[in-house]
């Protein structure tokens, strides 16, 4: 059969895919619903308008998005039984608890209480609505939770046996596959990273409102809240990904020999940051590479050693016999580069940004600016920036917005793709979790139809959210502002009135 | 009863609350077209499930999860075997959730009109996939020695299997109907009692006969019970609705649900998906199931949770009781 349309080439890249594309919501279906319960929270402590119009028009996008993740989410779940069905029977008993327990616990909550939000606004007490949004909140950081549990299981496998008889890996210790410490370094690594994207996708879009000058009180206070949101995820990102990545050079080694082409183990290990040439045949053609700086990353220790490709593959040849340990070099390597370039570029400019709009203390009065002005941006003491390099940043902010984005979807490629040849690293492999009973036919059909599905959807959703990104917060009426306070459950003037949010 | 026979019972009742729920919002979807006569009265009816679809489908996320914990190797089978209709179940699912959560995002009569058509082919073509699919699992499918589905998708396509999905089809549909009935006010309110009633005969023919074959074939004593209550509640069903009380006619619709699914799964125990080949080759509760220790965690993790989704969710039908009509909805939007 043609390598290249194999159920199994094919079902990775199906995988790869709805993966990908489902990866693109998830994280910005995080941090919005906190940033949005947070500022739901302002409004109802303060009573100040601005935080209501923000909480609508920034809700209003955490919907549009959570719409998508949602539905991609059932494609998930489904596509281990329908193309990975070995792999299934092989993990089932350990891989299915986590996801059973994401359902009952974090999939139930989310989507009880968003229906209660969207639908909520003029039939719960002021309070109970806000619940309703942390609770949509803490429900997509549970869903997180137990998801990466089960994938950090398959980094790095922990609390199970394996039974001969029945062909399986079967748990032994479920505590252990939730608490072990990749599993709680990647959630740390990948919430931390989802708000960042929620960040700069709040910078962006408020910069392109205060550009224009609209809607001033509301972008000001999104611009701050994004800037703050992106400079501390920014850090803990960064803090959590060396963690992470201490914890790969122990468990996965050959993924970090990988990420850097480092073809044969050394002392003082050298981290490159940029290389020209052809990274799977060797490493000679690196223009810049920080020595030492990899085992620093790998050890702690800029003189420690690191080993490198060709010797990781004699060790996995000696335990599990004959063949090619190695994923795709290059994937591996770029990939690496990518996330931690757009993910650094956006803290860079988050940091910036906050340099640049720092609090009205400590600027002189001349200086400041009321609510409803555009904020200086300020170089230092009385002198701010000019126009032209203002414009400039808004412009940069507004462009870089789906930076963190990228460098999500890039973490996560290396993350899957650079723990191949195994599915679940050093147990199963790739190629034998396939589904045996499945055609080419059947998977290229589905392959070919979510392909379309997603594209048209994608379409779709990018002129919605434009268009009510362009919108700009809603104006107010008067049922937003004093919603009952109680329910009013048999009034006849209550059935009469009209709904405040429907379809 | 042995944990993997708990995990029997756990998994049809997430089956059964899965048909029971997201049985009347497919309903509503296919009445869009059946029931409501413009396009202010499509968003009444959409309206009514507007806050409780998307925790509804969560019945089936569960379901899969679930069975793919506690029965590894018939989520397997199923999932790899009926490859092709879960590929359009799962398609159908993606556009009807954007499809509620778009149409009123923009004001254009074209654009609501597509996925008002979207709602409706994505909600009748799941209903009746369910249907079959279900009655394949029943009736048993070509499984061989390996576990593996060795069937083709044609082999889906059998008289019983297609019956099956009609009766799941005008099941649903009369449940919305019933449902309609019960969460509208006004002019629609009454044409979904009429409507109701026409649905509700159709259903009892066809349920009557889906249910007696599938008796004849693999029923027992405690089956037979499950299917008298369910062709009695729907008999009640269609009275209460006739005289009005549409409360008690969406109880027993709902009963008729809850009886006719957990007869399927009591005609398949102690199997949960038999071969059609050979008996030996069936997958049971026993040949299919996790390692106890892992069905002890799972139980109790839905000891804990089951009872505060059920909280939580009927607080939210609580919260959202009130009746609507086309006076709630406002001419723009």
């Amino acid at each position: 059969m043609d390598l290249a349309l194999a159920p199994e080439t094919l079902a990775r890249w199906q995988f790869g895919i709805t993966t990908v594309y489902h990866f693109l919501f998830v994280p910005l279906t995080i941090s919005l619903a906190a940033l949005t319960a947070g500022l739901q929270t302002a409004w109802v402590r303060t009573n100040n308008e601005k935080y209501l119009r923000a909480t609508k028009f920034w809700g209003k996008l955490f919907l549009i998005n959570i719409a998508m993740g949602v539905v991609t989410g059932i494609v998930q779940e489904f596509q281990f039984g329908m193309n990975w069905s070995d792999y299934s029977r092989f993990v089932g008993d350990i891989f299915g608890a986590p996801l059973a327990f994401e359902a009952l616990i974090a999939f139930f909550f989310e989507s009880t209480f968003i229906g209660l939000w969207i639908f909520g606004w003029d039939r719960l007490p002021k309070k109970i609505h806000l619940a309703c949004m942390w609770m949509v909140s803490l429900g997509t950081i549970l869903s997180a939770y137990f998801i990466l549990a089960a994938n950090s299981w398959m980094q790095h496998p922990v609390g199970y046996r394996i039974n001969e008889e029945r062909g399986r890996a079967e748990l032994t210790d479920f505590w252990k596959v939730l608490t072990q410490d990749t599993a709680v370094t990647q959630f740390f690594h990948t919430i931390t990273a989802a708000f960042l994207v929620g960040g700069a996708f709040m910078v962006g879009i408020a910069a392109f409102h205060l550009a224009r000058k609209k809607h001033i009180p509301v972008m000001r206070t999104s611009l701050r809240l994004g800037l703050v949101t992106v400079v501390i995820a920014g850090l803990l990102t960064a803090v959590s990904g060396d963690m992470l990545a201490k914890v790969m050079f122990r468990q996965q080694p050959m993924k970090m020999a990988a990420a850097e082409a480092l073809w044969d183990g050394q002392d003082r290990a050298p981290f490159s940051v940029f290389a020209y040439g052809d990274v799977s045949e060797g490493h000679n053609s690196v223009e810049i590479s920080l020595p030492g700086v990899l085992s620093f990353l790998a050890n702690n220790d800029p003189n420690s050693y690191v080993p490198g490709i060709n010797d990781i593959n004699r060790e996995l040849e000696e335990k599990y016999g004959p063949g090619d340990y190695r994923p795709n070099i290059p994937v591996a390597f770029w990939s690496f580069r990518w996330m931690i370039g757009f993910g650094m570029a956006s803290f860079g400019l988050g940091l910036l940004g906050l340099w640049l709009t720092r609090k009205k203390f400590l600027l002189p009065p001349a200086m400041r600016t009321g609510e409803d002005e555009v904020p200086n941006l300020v170089l230092f003491r009385n002198k701010a920036l000019s126009p032209k390099l203002t414009k400039l940043y808004w412009l940069t902010a507004l462009w870089t917005l789906l930076f963190p984005l990228i460098a999500n979807s890039w973490g996560w490629i290396f993350t899957e793709m650079g723990r191949q040849p195994w599915v679940v690293y050093g147990v199963l492999q790739t190629r034998d979790g396939v589904s045996p009973g499945v055609s080419q036919g059947e998977i290229l059909t589905s392959m070919i139809l979510f392909t379309l599905l997603y594209a048209v959807l994608a379409v779709i959703e990018v002129k919605l959210l434009v268009k009510y990104i362009k919108a700009g917060p809603p104006e107010l009426t008067e049922s937003d502002l004093n919603p009952p306070t109680r329910i009013n459950g048999h009034d006849d003037e209550d059935a009469d009135r009209p709904m405040a949010f429907s379809y | 009863m042995e944990l993997h026979d708990i995990w029997f019972v756990l998994i049809a009742v997430l089956w059964i609350g899965y048909f029971f729920l997201e049985g009347f919002d497919f309903g509503i979807g296919v009445l869009t077209k059946l029931l409501a006569r413009d396009r202010k009265e499509r968003r009444v009816l959409i309206n009514t499930i507007g806050p409780v679809w998307d925790g509804n489908e969560v019945w089936l996320l569960t379901a899969g999860g679930a069975t793919f914990a506690a029965f590894p190797e018939w989520y397997a089978t199923l999932f790899s075997g009926f490859y092709l209709p879960l590929l359009i179940i799962l398609l159908c699912l993606i556009v009807r959730g954007v499809a509620f959560e778009y149409r009123a995002k923009r004001n254009e009569e074209r654009w609501q009109t597509n996925w008002e058509n979207a709602i409706f082919w994505t909600s009748l073509i799941p209903a009746v996939l369910w249907g079959v699919a279900f009655g394949n699992i029943v009736r048993g499918v070509k499984i061989d020695a390996d576990m593996e589905y060795v069937g083709n998708f044609f082999d889906l396509l059998n008289p019983y299997a297609i019956l099956g999905g009609l009766v799941t089809l005008f099941l649903f549909t009369f449940h919305g109907a019933v449902f309609a009935a019960l969460k509208t006010a006004g002019d629609i309110r009454v044409r979904a009692r009429a409507l109701a009633i026409k649905l509700g005969l159709a259903t009892a023919v066809l349920a009557l006969g889906f249910l007696l074959w599938t008796q004849a074939v693999s029923g027992d004593r405690w089956s037979l019970v499950a299917l008298i209550v369910a062709v009695v509640a729907l008999v009640a069903a269609i009275g209460a609705i006739a005289k009005g009380r549409e409360g008690w006619s969406f109880t027993f619709s709902g009963l008729t649900i809850v009886a006719a699914v957990a007869m399927l799964f009591l005609t398949l125990f102690p199997n949960v998906m038999p071969s059609s080949l050979n008996e030996a080759w069936n997958l049971t509760v026993t040949n299919a199931s996790s390692t106890p220790y892992t069905l002890k965690i799972m139980t109790w993790c839905a000891g804990i949770a089951t009872p505060m989704v059920l909280l939580y969710q009927s607080w939210t039908y609580w919260v959202f009781r009130k009746r609507i009509g086309t006076q709630h909805i406002a001419d723009a939007h």
